[in-house]
């Protein structure tokens, strides 16, 4: 079986910034792909290469089998692509701008709307509201109808979740999970790490670079640190107290506990207790956890030249 | 250390037309504390701000922010706070150098107490070699750490953060609340969003707004205690979720 998306050795540059710095993977069909990585990594700049919307400076990439230099117009009718920044038209209503999406594809509301029924009937209600108008939940639920109005095969998701309150992104993720079941491969970028377990896939995206790939689950099991949730009465002084322990190889604040990761087997969790209790801590406790791909992120930017540079003085503050 | 606090609303209402976006807040927020601002898109928060900062008159309610009125002081609010968000921050074809000074004298101050202050923050970032780039040319968690030291040149009485650390990494993301705990302790009030439930926890009080309304106020540690919840995300999820199936 052929793949969904190939990418090999893509590379951009804007000026002297190194955008993408030849990246390769492969998304299967059908699969739910994710880019995790925060602002300025190039997942928008990997997005619009594969959308045919800008050219790579060298590499190549196909989707469904087609080049996106040469084959762009054959890519533009598959895909359905949701760019990070709200991009419909803001003076059409709701259901105008679903039918000029429509009609563009040479298609109708009507014949594709058992796709988009379930996230379209929920603005169905506004639909003869002018889209400039619509809350930021609302106009999410729109652009994702608008990308798959045409039955795309492929779909691609730039940051679809930025600025969405926690709830809202439950239910985008809810929505992405059930047009994974009719068979639409999807790539979807965010910034947020909580969103990587929700994926088939994950590659993480850094500088331009992609540190890792695999199932969420490997990327925690391929954590090569040992790690402890230590919370005490005094969280900030906890983080500050827990650089000084001389087997710490990183110190993190993960909301109400501090993560400490070490090399493995170089502490136990007793050990700890007893320093933190000696700097005059109190009600300390310290847990052997599994690490999230948050702290897997961390470690891997941490681990990389340039991260290295960026975040020298983080163990002194 | 005055006791006063440094936010006072009470009874604050905000109405478009029909639609009330604030209806009847009340909460004060202490000197020197992190007050968390909570809530779904679209729950009001923005307003309030807008409110807050004397950008906007409330349709009604008695509001004080550092000790002036909403009403008649709004000019002399806007000089005792600071205010920051991800959208608007710094100006992309200034220098580095060239943002901070620009912002100083907005400020009002003196010539030598902008060299001052500039020599000293240039130093604390680090950035006296890049202080003749532009905004647009460092990397996104440089201009926030900048914007934040920005918005604090003129040791405003509040700061007001509207979802600082959206889509920066996860390391400058902890770095970015090391400096705010740092500005808290030098006294300023730090009244901040997040859509990241982590950054809730390091709160040392979290307001959420749901539908217009104060759903809850209170410490991280009392809200988890009393929605039954592991962490900030689940007391959010609870409170947000109910609302949420009314309206859509």
């Amino acid at each position: 079986m052929k793949n969904a998306v190939d990418v090999q050795n893509l590379s951009k540059n804007y000026g002297d910034t190194e955008a993408l710095k030849e990246i390769s993977f492969s998304v299967g069909k059908g699969e739910l792909f994710g880019f995790i990585g925060p602002d300025g990594a190039g997942k928008t700049t990997l997005f619009r290469i594969l959308a045919t919307l800008l050219l790579a400076d060298s590499g190549a990439a196909t989707v469904e089998g087609y080049e996106v230099v040469k084959d762009y117009k054959k890519i533009r009718q598959i895909i359905g692509y949701m760019p990070g920044r709200f991009s419909l038209y803001q003076d059409l209503t709701v259901e105008e701008n679903l039918r000029f999406f429509a009609t563009i594809f040479g298609t109708t509301i009507e014949e594709n709307y058992e796709l988009i029924k379930e996230i379209y009937s929920q603005i169905e209600p506004f639909k003869t509201r002018k889209a400039g108008q619509l809350s930021g939940g609302m106009k999410q639920k729109l652009a994702l109808s608008c990308a798959l109005i045409h039955k795309p095969e492929v779909l691609f998701l730039d940051e679809p979740t930025t600025g969405v309150d926690a709830v809202s992104r439950q239910e985008f993720w809810e929505m992405l999970k059930r047009l994974k079941t009719m068979g639409i491969t999807i790539v979807v970028s965010t910034p947020y790490m909580d969103e990587a377990a929700l994926c088939d896939r994950v590659a993480l995206i850094q500088d331009g670079s992609i540190m890792q790939i695999s199932t969420p689950y490997e990327v925690v099991e391929a954590y090569p640190m040992g790690l402890f949730s230590v919370t005490s009465t005094d969280i900030y002084q906890l983080l500050h107290d827990l650089q000084k322990l001389p087997q710490a190889h990183s110190v993190f604040a993960f909301g109400q506990a501090a993560h400490l990761s070490y090399k493995k087997e170089n502490v136990t969790a007793s050990e700890v207790i007893r320093f933190l209790k000696e700097t005059g801590h109190e009600d300390v406790h310290v847990e052997e956890i599994k690490p999230t791909i948050e702290d897997c992120f961390m470690e891997l930017m941490q681990g990389s030249e340039q991260a290295n540079e960026r975040t020298s003085g983080r163990a002194d503050k | 250390m005055n006791q006063q606090p440094i936010i006072i609303v009470k009874d604050l209402v905000k109405k478009f037309g029909s639609f009330v976006a604030n209806d009847h807040l009340t909460f004060k927020v202490k000197r020197g504390e992190i007050f968390g601002f909570l809530g779904a898109n679209g729950a009001g928060k923005t307003t309030a701000i807008r409110i807050l900062c004397g950008l906007s008159f409330p349709t009604s309610g008695e509001l004080s922010v550092a000790g002036y009125n909403v009403y008649t002081q709004r000019e002399k609010i806007k000089q005792n706070i600071g205010y920051m968000s991800q959208k608007f921050s710094l100006y992309d074809d200034l220098t580095i150098f060239e943002n901070i000074r620009f912002y100083a004298a907005i400020y009002g101050l003196s010539k030598k107490e902008i060299d001052r202050r500039t020599d000293i923050l240039m130093k604390k970032l680090g950035l006296e070699e890049a202080k003749k780039k532009l905004i647009r040319d460092i990397p996104l968690g440089w201009k926030q750490k900048l914007a934040f030291s920005v918005a604090i040149i003129h040791d405003p009485k509040i700061v007001f953060l509207d979802e600082p650390t959206g889509g920066v990494d996860p390391i400058t993301r902890r770095q970015f609340w090391d400096m705010i705990y740092e500005a808290a302790r030098n006294g300023i009030t730090v009244f901040v969003t997040t859509h990241y439930m982590d950054e809730a926890e390091y709160c040392d009080r979290v307001s959420i707004m749901v539908d217009g309304r104060i759903a809850a106020l209170d410490t991280p540690v009392a809200l988890r205690e009393k929605y039954h919840a592991k962490n900030m995300n689940e007391v959010f999820l609870q409170l947000a979720r109910a609302q949420k199936t009314e309206v859509l």
